[in-house]
């Protein structure tokens, strides 16, 4: 039994396997950037479909939003991973990871766009009509400009927790950050990967939180102004 | 599609798991149920040490909370679970998610109430001590109560999303719903278990989901 720092930071363990867990981080790193992408673009197609006021659509987002945001981010990875295959629909752990955390995205920013656009006045889309721009101008250079505005500080906080589930693609076997720190720990027999990987994770996410913390706090205050 | 039902959607299999989903159930529940009253716990100590206004402590409170906000919740499990036995700490499986869970919402939790505790103008304590009430008294029985019902979207959020978290407990074996769904999927041979504790979390977290989105409608609104 060795010292915590024999153990926990054992230097000859990082030299061996500082390699595989940077392509993990890199893994990990496109996952997110793909997520946050593909999750923010989806949320504000849907929002923006709802303005339409179709009884259709109101249904299909009601019903998409309250499914993404209510079951568990592991349980839709594993239905997807593991159930769908018995329908013939193979994805490699890579696109598995992606979609299942773009759909959570997009179901959570297509809410909090939604919030944001009702929340404008009315009176912002009737001035709007009575100066005769178009209903999709009215949208897109009156009521969304605002609207993404609002949601901006609420939905860093989100993005990056559901960007934090990329360490659950490890259990579909995805060779991201987590992943791979746990195999060469697993061959290492020592826990120094996974120190490595943690350490990584603040790297990569502390400036995303101070960013969010900033971004909350000139909200707050432009809110006081 | 009647051979997608027999796949997805078999009564038979489900109704011959449904028992082992309500027992994963069981402690899915139990996970949330002492892991949630344990993280908001911390956090409001969190807040409240925030409120002691020592600059060097404020400081390091930061770095801790931010650092923690940082490491994926299922990162931090694996260190407790696989990582603490290597100097000898063995934790079992459900205290290692709970300890999870608590370190990771923590943070969160402290950060809501020291926004919530922000939010009660300085008067009210002023008044409590003017009328000779005790500081601590003045905050646990004039503040709090205040600052909770300022707080209470992002509190009612974070509080679902630390109930949804407990599934990661499936990765250390700990036989909670979503773990028992997988082993009986993988014997089965069929998905009508994952698909059936996907249900049965839906059913059960529906209601607060609907409060949240609520809640959260309700705070963008006022902020207009």
């Amino acid at each position: 039994m060795g010292t915590i720092s024999e153990v926990f930071f054992n230097a000859d363990v990082a030299g061996r396997y500082w390699g595989q867990i940077l392509d993990g981080l890199w893994v990990t790193v496109q996952v997110a950037l793909l997520t946050v992408v593909l999750g923010i673009a989806g949320g504000l197609l849907l929002a923006v479909l709802k303005c339409t006021r179709n009884v259709l659509v109101d249904i299909v987002f009601a019903v998409f939003v309250d499914i993404f945001r209510t079951i568990p981010i592991l349980v839709i990875l594993f239905l997807i991973y593991f159930a769908l295959p018995y329908g013939g629909v193979r994805l490699s752990p890579l696109v598995t990871t992606v979609l299942t955390l773009s759909l959570v995205l997009t179901a959570y920013s297509a809410e909090t766009f939604w919030s944001a656009i009702e929340a404008i006045p009315r009176g912002q889309a009737d001035a709007a009509r009575a100066l005769n721009i178009g209903g999709l101008a009215t949208i897109a250079f009156i009521i969304l400009p605002q609207a993404i505005r609002m949601s901006i500080p609420l939905l860093t906080n989100r993005a990056i927790a559901i960007t934090k589930g990329t360490a659950l693609g490890a259990a579909v076997a995805l060779p991201e950050l987590l992943g791979s720190a746990q195999s060469a720990m697993s061959i290492a027999a020592n826990p120094t990967p996974l120190m490595m990987a943690a350490m990584l994770y603040v790297a990569f996410f502390i400036p995303l939180v101070l960013l969010s913390r900033w971004l909350e706090r000139r909200s707050v205050r432009q809110r006081r102004a | 599609m009647s051979s997608f039902l027999q796949n997805f959607a078999n009564l038979d299999t489900f109704v011959a798991v449904l028992p082992l989903l309500l027992q994963g159930l069981f402690i899915t529940v139990g996970l949330a149920l002492v892991a949630l009253p344990l993280a908001l716990l911390c956090g409001l100590l969190i807040a409240l040490l925030f409120e002691v206004g020592s600059r060097p402590l404020t400081a390091g409170l930061f770095v801790l909370i931010d650092t923690f906000r940082s490491i994926p919740v299922l990162v931090l499990l694996m260190i407790i679970f696989y990582a603490l036995p290597f100097l000898g700490v063995v934790v079992p499986a459900f205290g290692a998610v709970v300890a999870a869970l608590v370190i990771n919402n923590a943070g969160y939790y402290g950060e809501i109430f020291r926004a919530g505790l922000g939010s009660v103008p300085r008067h009210q304590h002023e008044a409590g001590l003017a009328l000779g009430i005790s500081r601590p008294r003045v905050l646990l029985f004039i503040i709090v109560p205040q600052a909770v019902r300022n707080v209470i979207a992002p509190l009612a959020s974070n509080s679902l999303e630390l109930a949804k978290a407990t599934s990661i407990a499936s990765l250390v074996t700990l036989p909670e719903m979503l773990r028992v769904a997988q082993v009986a999927q993988a014997n089965v041979y069929n998905p009508t278990p994952l698909v059936g504790a996907a249900l049965i979390y839906f059913i059960v977290l529906w209601p607060f989901s609907r409060l949240v989105a609520r809640y959260e409608r309700r705070t963008l609104r006022a902020r207009y």
